[in-house]
Order: C-alpha cells, then structure tokens, then sequence
C-alpha cells in the first residue's frame, strides 16, 4: 500500500470523497424534511385556533396548544364507534386473508399436483388484471344478494386468498427443506397437519409480514366502505373522516385532529412492526435471490 | 412405482409426469387442489363471475330503480359521442406518463443514495416510507391544505424562490400536476424495493469492472443498471397499472374539477354508476379502460423485454 501524503492525486481524491458525502447527506435531509412536512403541518395544524390556521407567515410551533380539539373531535363525531368497526372488519379481513393464503400457498408450494402451473400462472395473472373492471358488476351482485350497507362485501373475498399474499407465502415456503414435509408424512400425517403443525412454526416472519400488510390494507380501504356502507354507525373511520370533512368544511383545526387519529394507530403498528415490513419485501422476492 | 424423491432439490418444484397416481402422489394431488381451492372460488366469484356479468350489463340500459331493458350496443355508441370521455382518457394518461417515470426516477436515486455508506439509513427509509402508510383520505386533507394558495406550505416554499403564489387545485392547468407532486410523497415501497435490489447485487460483476478500468459512472450505466432492470420493469409496470386506476385523491380533494381537470377515468366510472345511475354505460368504461391498461402492459412488457436482465437462480 503506498503512503497517502506527498501524491496530490490520492490527497484531492479523498478530498472529493468527503464534499461528495457531505453533499448527499445535505441532499438527503432536505429530501427527509420535504416528507416530513406534511406530518408537521397535519399535527401542527391540529393544534392551532381556528383563526390560527390560516396564519401568514406560517406558524410551524402553536404558542398556544390547543389539545382540546381532540376532545371536541370526539365528541362531535362517534370516533370510538368508526374505530370498533374498523377494528372488527380489519381483524376479520386479516384473519381471512393469512387463513386462505397460507393454505393456497402450501398448495402452491410444497405440493406437487397436475395443474399446480397453471393455477399458478392464474394467480400472476390476477395480479396484473385491472379491479376496476369488477368494480361495478360486483357492487350489483352484492346488491342482489343483499349485501349493502352489510360488512360482508368487506370481509367475505379477503377469505379467498389474495393473490400477492399467496405468492409471497409461496416464495418463502418453497425455501424450507423438502424433508420435513417427508418426515411428516413418513409419521403419518395429512396435508393440512403438516401444514398446521410443521410448516407454519416455521412461516413467522411472513406471517407477520402479511398479517401488517393486510391489516393496513384494510385499514386504509377507502373506496370499499364507500361503495359497500351506507348507515353512519356502521361507517370506518375512513368514511367517518371523509364524511366529517364534508361536513365541517371550515374547521380545519378539528379536521386535522381527526386525521391525525386516523393515522396514529398505523404509525405505532409501523415503528412497533417496522423490521417485518422491510421482511415483507424481501419475501416477495422481487429484490433479491 | 417411481421413488419420488429422486433429487431432493427437484421434488418441490417439478410436477410428476402425467400417469394414474396411487399412494402418496394421489393424496398430493387432491390435497393440492383442495387448498388450493379458496383461491380458485375467489377467483370464479370475485374475477371471472363479475366480468362475465360486466360483459352482460353493457347491453342493458338499467338505472337500478326500475327493471332494465336491453339496448344492444347502445352503451358503446354513446361512449363514442361522449366528449367526458376523451377528456378522462387525457386526464389519466397525462397523469400516468408523467407521473409513473417522475416516481421511478425519484424512487431509484433515493436508492441508490441511501445504498451508499452512510449512517442512518434507518431512520431515513423510514422516513421515506412513512408517507405511504397514509390512509387516502388523511392524505388528500393534508395536501389540500399545503396546496391551499394563501396560507399552504408548497406556496410558501415556491415563494422563497421568487414564484408567484399558484392556485393549484382551482386552476386548470395546475390541477394535474398539482396531483403529480403529491403522488411523489408516496414512492416509498418503490425506493424500498431498489434499495434490496441493490443491496443484493453480485459485488463480483462491480469489482470486476472496476478491474477492467470502468469508472464509477461508467459502472452505474454498464453494470448497476442492466442488473436491476427486472425490479425497475416491475415497478414501472405495477406503478402505470395502478396510476391508470387513480381515485381516491381525485374523489376527496378536488371531485373531478377544476372543470373536469381531474376526472380521472375510476371517477368517471364511479360517478356514471353511482351518481348517475347508468350501470350498462358504467359497464362499458370500466371495459375500456380495462382494455387500454392490458394493451399499455402488454406493450410495454413486449418492448421492454431485451432490455432486461433476469438472472437465471
């Protein structure tokens, strides 16, 4: 290795190394304070007077926090009832989506059947088929079953697999040794047994995975409750927002507070479940070998 | 009776030739399809069901009040003559070609700078990400505001640099792009995904150019590149998919306006049934645009397919 000092190349060298670190990290925080912005402003915001709101020059810090606002946004909308139905549809949904899923994926996966290729070249091609297209047809069809204003549309097709969470699964299984399911079976055991009893032990890390990714999902689902829900109390907290803002046009302050609850429970399951998200994406893999 | 377990590696991924299967083969293959059922019972009930009744609702001219009437293709002709419809397809398509290839862009250089050896690139992902767990609604409220054109925070910041104050969601032509910018907050999962991809590269394929004299600009284009362009092709395509599909934004904050700046094609559909109340000509739409994004994806994968490098695992 030969000294450092003394060539001016290798000194300017290092040199530049530096400015161009420096430079991306400067890069890099005014990047991550643009997508912080809007989250200050929503809190922010949520704590200000009425007047204060439309403030000139802005006010990023209330000298005045007004923390009542969240106590008037609950009175004045049923917060506490949009979350209980939201709970409800959410953990249903989820519950549906990892059950059928993790049986699909097996399939799938672990089992050799005539016709397993195909059925999985259906489930690529599910992922790619535009949903708008059963936008309206399926909104007639729940309406002639009389779905309407019921959680079923909801919750019931979150109960036949859904073709991302299927295919995610299947990666992962297809990495565990072939010799356990052998071993099983050489015990005795059926398909699902080993599914149950083997394989899904083994199946935590994506099952958190899907378990977030689902439950946000449903969480977030807008375009569902809207369709689907037409009584107030049986409204999401996404409706329930949606609804409140139409109402309350001008108060600002109160609708930034409602929002910011809307958010909070998703950021605590992000920062409390963050390692499996970026989990999640690996098992897709899409990005790695 | 063949041994199944001839290779180890293979028994999971093979299918067994074609043959009556007795003993453990025969319970494979019912068990097989068994659970892989509720995914096939979906697939009837919630795909194929809905779009072969689709096809059937086009013809009918039904209001849901009173019992439809057929009106054969009627439906399609008045998609012809309908002036809205033209005006959607611009919209989205406006929306979707600038908008896709701003994302991807933005999301790879974010990437790539966060691959690079620095600290905190935790907290930085995170921060990237964060924004696109935002539920449609939260989001369309926040942004409406920063867009507002006195008080908003983007107006602000234009205004540091000696722009005039824009009305962004009441003025036409700033409507779009207006959306645009907003959907650049949400390119998270895509940069999360160049991220692992690149963080998976062969270092072997880098050092080697290095070896062979390629400088560092020279080893992005000519190595880096080619190596993620699967994972570029995906996001490229999922993003022009579900970016055709744009709708809550549209639905929330501006409702299709200013003056249909941004009826997107979903919010026509939507407001055609369910404002409207005409579920055969809804139909037909939904078929449309169904048909514009299967020809778009078919395309671009068509394409696309020399240029992308999918290493043989």
């Amino acid at each position: 290795m030969t000294a450092l000092q003394g060539s001016s190349g290798k000194m300017g060298q290092t040199a530049r190394n530096r400015i161009t670190k420096t430079l991306l990290y400067i890069l890099l925080i005014i990047m991550g304070v643009s997508f912080l912005t809007p989250f200050v402003w929503l809190v922010t915001t949520s704590l200000k007077k009425i007047g204060a709101v439309f403030a000139t020059p802005i006010v990023w810090i209330p000298p005045d926090p007004q923390w009542h606002n969240y106590v008037q946004v609950f009175q004045m909308l049923p917060f506490g009832r949009y979350l209980l139905n939201t709970a409800y549809i959410t953990v249903l949904a989820t519950i549906g989506n990892l059950a059928s899923s993790m049986m699909v994926g097996y399939s799938l996966g672990r089992l050799r059947w005539r016709g397993r290729e195909a059925v999985f070249g259906l489930l690529m091609a599910t992922m790619m088929l535009p949903g708008v297209v059963t936008m309206v047809p399926l909104f007639v069809m729940f309406f002639k079953v009389g779905w309407i204003d019921t959680y079923y549309p909801l919750i019931v097709p979150s109960w036949c697999g859904n073709a991302f969470f299927i295919f995610m699964i299947r990666q992962f299984m297809r990495a565990l040794p072939i010799e356990l399911d052998e071993a099983a079976r050489i015990d005795g055991a059926n398909s699902l047994q080993i599914l149950a009893k083997v394989i899904l032990p083994l199946c935590k890390p994506v099952i958190a995975a899907v378990a977030i990714f689902a439950g946000m999902a449903h969480y977030n689902n807008f375009m569902g409750p809207l369709l689907y829900l037409s009584t107030n109390s049986k409204f999401t907290i996404q409706l329930g927002l949606y609804q409140f803002r139409g109402q309350q046009v001008t108060l600002w302050h109160l609708i930034m507070a409602a929002s910011t609850v809307s958010i909070a429970p998703l950021l605590i399951i992000f920062f409390v479940g963050q390692r499996y998200f970026v989990q999640g994406f690996s098992f897709s893999g899409l990005a790695g070998r | 009776m063949a041994s199944f377990a001839e290779n180890s590696s293979d028994t999971v991924h093979s299918t067994p030739p074609r043959r009556r299967y007795a003993g453990l083969l025969a319970v494979e293959n019912r068990d097989g399809w068994l659970l892989a059922l509720p995914f096939l019972i979906g697939v009837l009930a919630f795909w194929a069901g809905p779009m072969l009744y689709s096809l059937f609702l086009v013809t009918q001219d039904w209001n849901m009040m009173r019992p439809s009437e057929y009106c054969g293709l009627d439906n399609i002709v008045r998609l012809l003559d309908d002036e809205l419809i033209g005006v959607s397809i611009w919209n989205t398509a406006y929306y979707t070609f600038i908008g896709v290839p701003l994302r991807l862009v933005l999301a790879f250089l974010l990437a790539i700078a966060l691959n690079q050896n620095i600290k905190g690139r935790g907290i930085f992902r995170t921060v990237f990400y964060l924004p696109s767990i935002t539920p449609a609604v939260a989001s369309a409220v926040i942004w409406v505001q920063m867009l507002n054109p006195e008080f908003g925070v983007v107006n602000n910041i234009i205004g540091i640099f000696g722009i005039e104050p824009i009305a962004w969601l009441t003025n036409p032509p700033y409507a779009k792009p207006a959306f645009i910018l907003m959907s650049l907050w949400g390119i998270g999962p895509q940069m999360v995904i160049f991220l692992a991809a690149l963080q998976n590269l062969p270092p072997e394929l880098i050092e080697a150019a290095q070896i062979d004299g390629a400088n560092g600009w020279q080893r992005f284009l000519n190595v880096t590149v080619p190596l993620v362009s699967s994972v570029t092709l995906f996001n490229f395509t999922m993003g022009i998919i579900s970016s055709f599909q744009v709708f809550a934004a549209s639905f929330v904050m501006t409702r299709g306006g200013p003056q249909n700046a941004t009826l997107f094609l979903v919010l026509y559909i939507y407001d055609t049934a369910f404002r409207f109340y005409r579920m055969g000509y809804a139909a037909v739409i939904s078929w449309m645009l169904f048909a514009i994004i299967m020809a778009v994806t078919f395309i671009q994968l068509k394409v696309t397919d020399r240029w992308v490098y999918y290493e043989m695992s």
